[in-house]
């Protein structure tokens, strides 16, 4: 098959594994992207997704900011975002961040609201104080869901992470961009299926956090 | 905003026009998604072990970044149209697949029972008990698959102008006209509102029977006891 193919063209030329344009380099960079800009949207998303959730205030107005974020093209974002600030990493982190702090949001304040009340109320009639209530107690119940939010938000930067290339940053859309000006679609198919490598490891990563953070009990529930 | 809506003609079209344009290359291949969902997540329904591997399938394809995906599809079918909405609808697949799957496994196991007593067959339950159970989560999954569509059309702007409103943000830099760039995506941000709002709409005027107003907050626990195994944990 064509596309198969051409990876195996790309990956079997050994020009493609070593230096600033080398397979290594380029992974780093994409993953660099894709940290940071999980980072920042996930200490916008969390923090306000936890409390919303635990006071059960604010619900309608999370969902407008969430759908409104949503509407938000990323790469009209990020052109608009070089032309008003310039070349650089911050017009690519802003529209990763619109893009990533949604579902977030939406999923920890889901998560949290739809613990059981019942250990809630039997924590606080110990007298916990709410902080150590949401901390110790809807937060561990809640982990598998607030999981899986960061995990959808992880893998949409991943593949959205290549637009970077578009304004001449690294990353693994290197290729993909360069290969589009260069005709070479060998270099697209390569870079295409090195994102979605490094997407299924995503999933493996979170899929191995899920393991350890989420305790026994509320996994087999 | 000075020629806010001044579009340089090498786009062929005019502001309308391009939004006639993009909502079309947006909006078909969600409906052409739609169509091709609905089987494949009734067979992943009925045989329970189909489901994992074409999960497994669909989120490979939706990290396949967009424009890696038009730029593959060029050999095949060209810079047109529908080179930008092949992609599309592979995505629009990948997130109502489960948003369906989840969505008529909902349905409670005594009202199917209840439309097979009433001599409901096979076809008629699904079509009008399954698919209207269903239709809320259906919907949600529509709403998702329509905002990411209308966003991702304008990414077909870098295999030549093919991106609708996109090729706004082409112009933009090309000419060094900043507010063609907010032209483009204030609009594609109201386009993708309004859309999501028609689809609210219709969730209402096709859940006539839920409570309105408060219906998200007490529907969301009440799905989540009727299936014990969190299905949201792991997958």
């Amino acid at each position: 098959m064509n596309v198969l193919n051409f990876v195996h063209a790309f990956f079997s030329d050994g020009a493609h594994w070593q230096g600033y344009d080398g397979i290594p380099q380029r992974l780093l960079e994409h993953v660099r992207y894709t940290l940071l800009a999980l980072a920042l949207a996930a200490a916008v998303g969390l923090p306000v997704g936890l409390l919303t959730g635990h006071t059960g205030r604010g619900g309608n107005a999370l969902a407008f900011v969430a759908n409104a974020a949503r509407a938000l093209p990323s790469f009209g974002l990020l052109v608009l975002a070089v032309l008003l600030i310039g070349f650089g990493l911050l017009p690519v982190m802003i529209p990763l961040v619109v893009l990533a702090v949604p579902p977030i949001l939406v999923t920890t304040y889901e998560a949290v609201r739809s613990v059981d009340p019942s250990p809630v109320d039997a924590a606080r009639g110990m007298g916990m104080h709410e902080s150590r209530i949401l901390l110790r107690v809807e937060l561990p119940v809640a982990l598998p869901l607030i999981l899986s939010g960061l995990r959808s938000a992880a893998i949409q930067i991943v593949s959205t992470a290549t637009i970077a290339a578009y304004v001449s940053l690294g990353g693994l859309g290197r290729y993909i961009v360069d290969g589009l000006y260069q005709r070479d679609y060998e270099k697209v198919v390569g870079g295409a299926t090195l994102v979605a490598v490094l997407a299924l490891l995503t999933l493996a990563v979170f899929w191995a956090a899920g393991r350890l953070a989420v305790s026994p009990g509320v996994r087999r529930r | 905003m000075n020629g806010f809506f001044d579009i340089p003609s090498d786009l062929q079209h005019s502001w309308t026009g391009l939004i006639g344009l993009h909502l079309r290359e947006a909006l078909l291949p969600v409906a052409a998604g739609l169509l091709l969902a609905l089987p494949i997540a009734q067979l992943c329904v009925r045989f329970r072990r189909l489901y994992p591997p074409v999960l497994g399938v669909t989120t490979v394809l939706y990290a396949v970044p967009s424009l890696a995906f038009f730029v593959v599809l060029i050999d095949y079918t060209g810079q047109t149209e529908l080179t930008v909405m092949i992609p599309l609808a592979v995505y629009g697949l990948v997130v109502l697949i489960p948003a369906i799957v989840d969505g008529v496994r909902s349905v409670p196991r005594e009202t199917l029972a209840a439309a097979t007593a009433m001599g409901f067959g096979p076809v008629r339950r699904y079509l009008q008990v399954q698919l209207p159970i269903a239709a809320p989560a259906i919907i949600a999954g529509l709403r998702v698959a329509t905002a990411s569509s209308i966003s991702l059309v304008s990414v077909g702007a870098l295999i030549g102008n093919q991106g609708a409103l996109g090729n706004l943000l082409a112009a933009a830099q090309k000419y060094d006209r900043p507010e063609l760039a907010v032209n483009a995506v204030l609009t594609m941000a109201v386009l993708a509102i309004l859309c999501d709002a028609a689809l609210v709409l219709l969730r209402t005027l096709l859940t006539p029977w839920m409570p309105r107003g408060t219906r998200e907050r007490r529907a969301k626990p009440a799905v989540r006891r009727e299936r014990p195994e969190p299905e949201g944990a792991v997958r």
